[in-house]
C-alpha cells in the first residue's frame, strides 16, 4: 500500500441507498407490488394456517370424497375427502416453516459467515471455505440428496425415537420434526455456496476501499470492521440473494418430497400434494389434486423470483 | 499453445481426482454405514443371525470401511461395478449403460434445443430494451423458470395426452431407426425433451439477455456503430461474439441441472434412463446401483466442468493468471 488518503473519506464501490428511498422507488412498480401481495397471501395463509383453514390438514371425511367444489369446500376434497383448500393452507405453513429455517440457518449465517471470512482474512481461511465450496459444487446436489435419503432418513428417524425413549416425550416424531430437520439441514449444506460466493467477491473489493482501510489504520478489531463496516455494504446483494433462495427453497420442498426426504404423511406440503396429485389417472380424473398444489406454488416461487428481479433493479446504483 | 495456458490446464487437472476421490469414499462410507444392507434384506426376518453374520464375513462386509473402499474402487478401476439387486444379481454395468444411451438422447437433444432456442431469444431480449416487449419476455422466461418440473410434467400431461389428444402415454420407444436404438424419433420423447428444454431455456435466456447488455454499454460497439456499420453488423460480429463469452462456463450448470431434472422427468413419464435407475435404487436400497450413479454422475460433471474451464482458458488469457473464472 503506497498511500492511504484518509482525509479523502469517499467511499469507493457501490454507494449505499438509503432503505426508505428504495421502498418509494419499490412501490412504484406494479411488478414488485403484485409479486409483493402473492407472497404476503400465501405466507399470510401458512404463518396463520391455524385461524384461516376451515378444516384441519387430516380430517378425512369418507362420505364426500373426490367432491367438487362447493361452498363448504372452495376448492373440492381429495380422496380422502379432505378439503383441499385447507390442505393447501397447511401446506404453506410446511413451506414458511422450511423456508425460512434453510434461508436463515444455510443461507444468512452459515453463507454470510462464511463470505465475510473469507472475503477479509483471505489466506488460509479463503483457501478452505473456497475448495470446500467447490467440492459441493463440483457434485450435482441432487446425487448427493439421494444418497442422503437411502442411508441418513432412517437414522434420523431413529434418532429421534431414542430422544423420546429417553426422555419421555412422545410429540417429536408425530409432530414430524424428524423430517422437518432434514429438510432444511439439506437445504442448507448446500444453501450456503452461493451467498458464501457472492459475499465474498463483494467483500474483496470492499477491503480495499478507502473506509476499511481508514478503520483498520484506526485501530478497528477484525470482528468490528467485519460486522460493522463490511456487513451493511453487502446487504443490498445479500436482499436480492435471500429474494431469490426463498423461492428455490420453496421449489426445492417439492423435488425432495418426492425423493422422500419429505415432510412425512398425514403432514401436507405442496410436494406431497403434487406427488399424490401426479399420476396420469388422477391427473386424467381429478387434476384439482395437481392443479391446487401446482398452481400454489408455483406463484409463489415465480412471485419470489420477479421480486428478486424488481429489488436488482431498484437497489443497483446502474439503473438509477 | 499460449503462455501460461499449459500451468492453467495443470492446476485444473490436478483438482480433478482428489474431487472424485472424495465424493466417492463419502457416497462409499454414508451407504456403508446406513442401517439395512443387501445381506439383511435378501435374508428376510426369519433368518437366524449366525447365517447372516457368515455371509457378511464371506463377503467382506465386517472390514473397516477403507479396506472395503479400496477394494471397491480397485474393482472399479477394472471396470466391475458390483451386482445389482435390482433385476438382482445382475452386473451393474449391465443395467446401468443401456439406460445411459436412453438418457443420453433425452439429455443430448434437450441441451441442443435450449442453446438453439435461448441465446437468439436473450439476445433479442436484450436488443428490445425499453420497450414493453422485454420485461414482457422476461415475465414469461421467469415463469417458466418458476414451474418445477415436478408441476409442468402432470400439467403437460394432462394437456396434451388427457385433453388434446396428442401424444401418447409416458415410456420409451425402443425402435431402431439405422440399426441403432434410438428413441428421439418416437412422439413418446416430446414430452421428456420439452420439459427439459422449457425449464433450461428460461435461465439460459435470461443470463444471455445480461450478458449483451451488458456488452452493448461497451465503448467498441458505440464505436462499430459510430464508423457506420449495419446493426445486423454490429449485432453479430461484436455484440453476440462477446457475450458468449461468459456463457460457455453455464454449460456445466445446464449439465447438472438435467441430471436433477432427469430423475423426475424420466420417473413421472416411466421412461428407462439413469434418473429412474436412480431414483428405483434408491427406494430399494441398491448399494452398488447407487454407487455406481453417483461416480458417473459426478465423473460426468467433473468433467464437463474442466472443459469449461480449459476451453475459457483458451479464449480468455485473464483467466490464466487467475486461477478463477469471473463469477
Amino acid at each position: 500500500m503506497s498511500y492511504v488518503d484518509v482525509t479523502a473519506g469517499m467511499q469507493i464501490g457501490e454507494p449505499i441507498r438509503p432503505r426508505a428511498r428504495v421502498w418509494t422507488r419499490l412501490r412504484k412498480r406494479p411488478v414488485a407490488m403484485a409479486a409483493i401481495v402473492v407472497i404476503v397471501i400465501i405466507y399470510g395463509a401458512g404463518i396463520f394456517a391455524p385461524i384461516v383453514a376451515p378444516y384441519g390438514f387430516s380430517e378425512p371425511d369418507f362420505a364426500n370424497t373426490h367432491a367438487s367444489p362447493s361452498w363448504s369446500h372452495p376448492l373440492g376434497t381429495d380422496a380422502l375427502g379432505r378439503d383441499l383448500l385447507s390442505r393447501a393452507i397447511w401446506s404453506a405453513q410446511t413451506t414458511v416453516i422450511i423456508s425460512i429455517a434453510a434461508v436463515t440457518t444455510g443461507g444468512l449465517l452459515l453463507g454470510v459467515t462464511l463470505g465475510l471470512i473469507a472475503g477479509y482474512l483471505r489466506g488460509w481461511a479463503d483457501a478452505i471455505i473456497m475448495r470446500t465450496a467447490e467440492l459441493l459444487g463440483s457434485v450435482p446436489t441432487i446425487l448427493l440428496l439421494l444418497i442422503i435419503t437411502a442411508t441418513l432418513l432412517r437414522r434420523v428417524d431413529s434418532a429421534a425415537e431414542d430422544i423420546e425413549d429417553l426422555t419421555g416425550l412422545d410429540w417429536i416424531t408425530s409432530s414430524g420434526a424428524p423430517s422437518y430437520f432434514l429438510i432444511f439441514g439439506a437445504l442448507s449444506i448446500f444453501g450456503w455456496v452461493g451467498i458464501a460466493r457472492i459475499v465474498r467477491s463483494q467483500v474483496l473489493s470492499l477491503r480495499e476501499s478507502q473506509y476499511v482501510i481508514a478503520a483498520r489504520a484506526s485501530g478497528a478489531s477484525t470482528r468490528r470492521i467485519i460486522f460493522w463496516h463490511l456487513l451493511p455494504n453487502v446487504s443490498n446483494l445479500l436482499i436480492v440473494a435471500l429474494t431469490l433462495s426463498l423461492g428455490g427453497a420453496a421449489g426445492a420442498e417439492v423435488g425432495l418430497t418426492f425423493l422422500g426426504i419429505g415432510v412425512q404423511a398425514p403432514h401436507p406440503s405442496f410436494g406431497a400434494m403434487i406427488f399424490e396429485g401426479a399420476g396420469l389417472t388422477q391427473v386424467r380424473q381429478h387434476p384439482m389434486l395437481i392443479l391446487v398444489p401446482s398452481v400454489a406454488v408455483s406463484s409463489l416461487i415465480l412471485a419470489f423470483n420477479l421480486l428478486g428481479d424488481q429489488l436488482t433493479y431498484v437497489l443497483s446504483p446502474r439503473h438509477r | 499453445m499460449p503462455a501460461g495456458l499449459a500451468s492453467y490446464i495443470a492446476r485444473r487437472l490436478i483438482i480433478v481426482p482428489f474431487v472424485l476421490l472424495i465424493v466417492s469414499f463419502v457416497t462409499f462410507a454414508l451407504g456403508r454405514y446406513a442401517p439395512g444392507d443387501y445381506v439383511d434384506i435378501q435374508a428376510g426376518p426369519r433368518a437366524n443371525q449366525e447365517t447372516i453374520d457368515r455371509i457378511r464375513h464371506d463377503r467382506g462386509l465386517d472390514d473397516p470401511v477403507y479396506e472395503q473402499y479400496a477394494r471397491y474402487m480397485s474393482n472399479v478401476l477394472q471396470g466391475d461395478l458390483g451386482v445389482s439387486q435390482n433385476p438382482r444379481g445382475v452386473p451393474v454395468e449391465d443395467v446401468l449403460f443401456p439406460r445411459l444411451w436412453v438418457s443420453v438422447q433425452i439429455n443430448a437433444l434437450a441441451l441442443l434445443f435450449t442453446w438453439l432456442i435461448g441465446i437468439p431469444l436473450g439476445t433479442w431480449a436484450a436488443l428490445k430494451r425499453g420497450t414493453w416487449m422485454d420485461p414482457f419476455s422476461i415475465g414469461l422466461f421467469l415463469s417458466f423458470a418458476s414451474v418445477p418440473v415436478l408441476v409442468s410434467v402432470p400439467l403437460l400431461e394432462w394437456i396434451f395426452i388427457v385433453k388434446l389428444q396428442l401424444l401418447p402415454t409416458g415410456g420409451w420407444s425402443t425402435d431402431h431407426v439405422l440399426g441403432v436404438k434410438l428413441g428421439i424419433f418416437s412422439l413418446k420423447a416430446v414430452l421428456p425433451v420439452f420439459v427439459l428444454t422449457l425449464s433450461g431455456v428460461a435461465g439460459l435466456a435470461r443470463y444471455m439477455r445480461s450478458q449483451v447488455i451488458e456488452v452493448l454499454d461497451q465503448d467498441f460497439v458505440r464505436t462499430a456503430r459510430a464508423k457506420g456499420l449495419r446493426g445486423d453488423v454490429v449485432v453479430f460480429r461484436h455484440v453476440i461474439r462477446n457475450a458468449m463469452l461468459p456463457i460457455v462456463t453455464i454449460f456445466g450448470f445446464e449439465l447438472a441441472g438435467l441430471i436433477g431434472g432427469s430423475i423426475f422427468v424420466e420417473s413421472l413419464l416411466g421412461i428407462p434412463g439413469v434418473g429412474q435407475l436412480a431414483f428405483q435404487a434408491v427406494t430399494t436400497r441398491d448399494y452398488d446401483t447407487i454407487m455406481a450413479i453417483v461416480l458417473l454422475g459426478s465423473t460426468i460433471f467433473v468433467l464437463a466442468m474442466l472443459a469449461v474451464d480449459i476451453a475459457y482458458g483458451f479464449i480468455d488469457p485473464r483467466i490464466r493468471s487467475g486461477g478463477g473464472l469471473p463469477t
